[in-house]
């Protein structure tokens, strides 16, 4: 930790606005509390979240070199920052940034903090944040000074609280746009941050504002609360309002988010935000958080009487003056360009590189003569020689601002369309130039494995090894598929957002031989566009090493079987997931450990892929094992689950996914040679006495939720099921699946290390 | 002096290196258990142009084969608050160059001097990049590179741009 972080708050003390600095002085205080071990573990690890102080990977003080499971010697082993979170164990700073919108300023801030509390890179979310990973926890409150001082605040940015309020980052300058949404996302993160109403959440809440229903920009769908900019004339006056979307969001299963009000007057806005506030901190679960977003509240509620809940609590507030008075602003906020406008002249033929980049990375906007150009960030990652280089771009070029995207990039807007060559050659200089921004070679990924706790497989590794290699394929130079979105998480909980990606890959492992090896599930067909408009489904799992040979072969299958003019979602749609899994049926396989053991490390870690010491298990010398028959038989149901859901047979679909569930519970039982009555009712018995009361089968991190999914499914077998129940029974079946996988790789390792 | 970080620069002559080859190094030497701070983890972003390469996380001081500036070099960034000497820090950098160098994957192709290198302190409020901030510490450095090198047989260079941290690049004769 830094020698200075004492003397931070006397130097800038009167750079911060007030209630910033007293939150901040009241943070060091609880640190220096909990030092004295006079907070809770339970209570100080919430505290630090909603500053956005997160974990990391390793930070309970173990980790797997390679050749065993160490532990990491920190100085102060028996202080923690939370329940089995080290105190000097390295964690990552969420900085969230109100539609993505910065400053130069900000920008050389970041820089600064980048290199003096990190590792040097700055990285972009899938939300539009900013991470900082390896700080010290006692590091933050110096961090968070110097941000405030530059007006931005970490308060918030994780925890059970409203998130990053997210907006398009071509607001303003959208040529489909009704509107520009930019005021009233910041009004929105205004309005919630800290807001009474909105501290008492079972879970995290996440809002979203897009200034039209068409483009994918700040995928409304996908979240808590989404905001569509609609207008409409009464007696020939322009109102200004918005298309209200509730109870979207990702996780481990996806929930389209439902219409709310097709018109909600611009005024109602922030009042409608609180009532909902209001009604999810009153009926949201809150001891189980794996039910307790609010897709979960509305589902069990129904849209019809979420509403009805909703307008009853906006009835009932007080009036807030807060609510309307930043409207009378929005016409003097708009941005402006700092330099006339321009056409683009080339003089010279133009370098291929800049013609490239110029097709991709530039967007003309609908004020003519000027454009936004996204800097496309790989993997999301920045520099600090490249922030400041950035900062001094805007600087030259723009009004000093900037946006981040939700696909990990930056966005400078207001470019006269004459500096565009210069701008090219400065961001070359800063090594910024890459083209190809929102094509095939600029996968998004979460951090995944690299630095986050929950990661399965290296999604970063991943998505670097797909980008190196697209760059040389013919790939990226196909126009039928260069425009393709991939995108990757390390796990189930789609912080990479794959549902949403034309080919999304989601982290998953398998065992074979007592070997566990890294896989991806493979997703199709999901739908970027109308914001996030339709999920894909998972068509299987490839072992991590055959990733890029699969894209490559789903790639060219559709390069050379669509239709004219026929999408991604529409190819494969047509052809349907039997075929679709065919395809690619010769690359899920895996072979033995003693065959190729590369296939058990994962991109750009060379160390084992094991959570233990694994070496030869149980199951050593066979083939295929029984579990592992049971397992991929277990698998295939839920995959015709998806066939039958596909073809409308809603009931069909119903039984075979809940049939895979109980063939994978089967599957367990019969594996730890329990005695069991041979019935649905005999299954779920033991397999709760067995794997649920033992929490045997808990996640690390997600408990017991996989479980209840089986449990539920069992509960409500005889019911009939709409497809939209169906299409989450069949999500829920296949993560049951994948966890009866984790289970048995989790033994398996508990058993060989108590051996050892 | 506190929050140092010393970078010894690649040759010239040094075989153009794949940074990502760095990654299983420093994953053995984490296995190793032979640095004597405590080695948490590696982190890769040999993705990223004139980068920071590729580090080897610990928790007193990180480790890496960095590529800012397009310039590989190796460096060690003590990030513990503990007093250690810029003599520490440099052994260090230069202890941790020698065993890169003689790596597999590096053996022959990457070639470290130590007459060039880079110290940059990495606290812009201890150690301002400002002309006062270069006076406040100007002796030590020059005291320890006078022992480095011989008195006066080097030259130094600052940073120029007031927003970086407070460097200098040494090159000796």
């Amino acid at each position: 930790m830094k020698a200075s972080n004492s003397l931070w708050n006397a130097r800038i003390a009167g750079a911060i606005e007030p209630g910033l600095a007293s939150e901040i002085d009241a943070f060091e205080n609880e640190i220096a509390l909990k030092k004295q071990g006079k907070i809770e573990d339970k209570i100080f690890a919430e505290t630090r979240l909603r500053r956005g102080a997160y974990g990391q990977r390793y930070d309970n003080g173990q980790r797997h070199d390679g050749i065993e499971s160490r532990k990491l010697a920190y100085p102060q082993p028996g202080l923690t920052k939370g329940p089995n979170t080290l105190w000097d164990a390295p964690g990552m700073q969420r900085i969230k940034i109100p539609f993505g919108g910065m400053n130069a300023a900000q920008l050389e801030v970041m820089a600064e903090l980048a290199e003096e509390y990190s590792d040097g890179i700055a990285h972009v979310t899938t939300r539009q944040d900013f991470q900082l990973h390896y700080v010290h926890i006692e590091d933050a409150p110096s961090l968070m000074r110097r941000l405030a001082a530059v007006g931005i605040t970490t308060r918030e940015a994780c925890g059970n609280t409203v998130r990053n309020v997210t907006a398009c980052p071509l607001a303003g300058v959208c040529r489909g746009q009704a509107f520009d949404v930019t005021p009233y996302a910041r009004a929105f993160a205004s309005f919630m941050l800290g807001h009474p109403d909105a501290q008492d959440f079972g879970r995290k809440f996440k809002a979203a504002f897009s200034g039209c229903a068409d483009e994918p920009c700040s995928l409304v769908r996908i979240h808590d609360l989404g905001c569509v900019a609609q207008t409409r004339v009464v007696d020939g006056k322009t109102e200004r309002g918005f298309s209200v979307y509730v109870g979207g969001g990702l996780g481990t299963v996806p929930y389209q988010a439902k219409l709310f009000d097709e018109f909600l007057p611009e005024a109602e806005l922030l009042p409608l935000g609180q009532a909902m506030a209001r009604v999810f901190a009153r009926l949201g679960e809150k001891k189980n958080r794996n039910t307790a977003r609010m897709k979960f509240l509305v589902v069990k509620l129904g849209l019809e009487e979420f509403k009805r809940l909703v307008l009853e609590e906006r009835a009932r507030l007080p009036f807030d003056p807060r609510w309307t008075a930043y409207l009378a602003e929005i016409e003097k906020e708009q941005e402006t360009p700092s330099r006339p406008p321009g056409l683009l002249q080339i003089t010279a033929p133009e370098p291929a590189d800049q013609r490239e980049w110029r097709g991709s990375n530039v967007y003309p906007q609908r004020q003519a003569g000027y454009a936004t150009v996204t800097v496309a960030l790989p993997l999301g990652d920045i520099t600090a020689d490249q922030l400041r280089a950035l900062a001094d771009m805007a600087r030259k070029y723009v009004n000093e601002t900037v946006r981040t995207t939700v696909e990990q990039n930056i966005v400078l807007r207001w470019v006269s369309e004459s500096d565009l060559p210069a701008l090219y050659a400065d961001l070359q200089r800063a090594g910024l130039n890459q083209a190809g921004a929102g094509t095939i070679l600029d996968p998004t990924s979460c951090p995944g494995t690299d630095t986050c706790k929950l990661g399965i497989s290296s999604s970063r590794g991943l998505a670097g090894e797909l980008r190196m290699r697209l760059a040389e394929s013919a790939i990226s130079r196909d126009d039928a598929t260069r425009g393709l979105r991939i995108k990757v998480s390390g796990c189930f909980n789609s912080c990479g957002q794959h549902h949403v990606a034309d080919i999304g890959f989601y982290g998953v492992s398998r065992n074979k031989g007592g070997f566990a090896a890294p896989h991806f599930q493979v997703l199709l067909g999901g739908q970027w566009n109308e914001n996030g408009g339709a999920y894909g489904l998972a068509i299987g799992a490839v072992p991590s090493k055959r990733v890029p040979e699969t894209v490559e072969r789903i790639t060219s299958r559709y390069r050379e079987g669509r239709q004219a003019g026929e999408t991604f979602q529409g190819f494969i749609r047509r052809i349907g997931k039997a075929a679709c899994k065919q395809m690619l049926e010769d690359l899920m396989t895996l072979p033995t450990h003693a065959e190729d053991a590369s296939f058990y490390t994962d991109w750009h870690d060379v160390r084992e892929y094991t959570l233990g010491d694994l070496g030869i298990g149980e199951c050593a010398g066979e083939v295929v094992s029984p579990l592992e028959f049971q397992l991929t038989a277990s698998e295939r149901e839920a995959f015709e689950a998806q066939l039958a859901l596909e073809k409308g047979d809603v009931a069909k679909a119903s039984k075979l996914a809940y049939e895979a569930m109980l063939r994978g519970a089967t599957a367990l039982l019969t594996w730890r040679q329990v005695f069991f009555v041979n019935s649905p009712d005999g299954v779920v018995e033991t397999f709760r006495k067995e794997f649920y009361d033992t929490q045997l089968f808990f996640d690390p991190f997600a408990g017991g939720k996989f479980a209840q999914y089986f449990f539920r499914a069992h509960e409500l077998v005889a019911e009939e099921r709409t497809a939209d129940s169906a299409t989450r029974l069949i999500e829920e079946a296949q993560l049951f699946i994948e966890a009866c996988h984790s289970c048995t790789i989790r033994e398996a390792a508990r058993l060989q290390a108590a051996k050892a | 002096m506190e929050h140092v970080s010393i970078k010894i620069f690649a040759t010239a002559d040094s075989s153009p290196v794949a940074i990502a080859d760095a990654i299983p190094v420093f994953h053995r030497w984490i296995q190793a258990r032979d640095l004597p701070e405590l080695a948490i983890d590696v982190a890769d972003y040999s993705h990223v142009p004139a980068g920071p390469g590729v580090l080897l996380i610990g928790h007193e001081a990180n480790y890496a084969l960095d590529n800012a500036h397009d310039r590989p070099g190796f460096l060690y960034s003590r990030k513990a608050a503990d007093g250690v000497s810029l003599q520490y820090v440099y052994d260090s950098a230069l202890r941790g160059s020698r065993r890169l160098e003689a790596e597999p994957e590096y053996q022959g192709k990457l070639k470290f001097d130590p007459k060039e290198l880079e110290i940059t302190l990495n606290d812009r409020l201890l150690y301002p990049n400002t002309e006062a901030g270069w006076l406040s510490v100007e002796p030590a450095l020059r005291a320890f590179l006078d022992g480095l090198y011989g008195t006066g047989a080097y030259n130094i260079t600052r940073a120029a741009d007031p927003r970086e941290r407070l460097s200098v690049v040494v090159s000796a004769a």
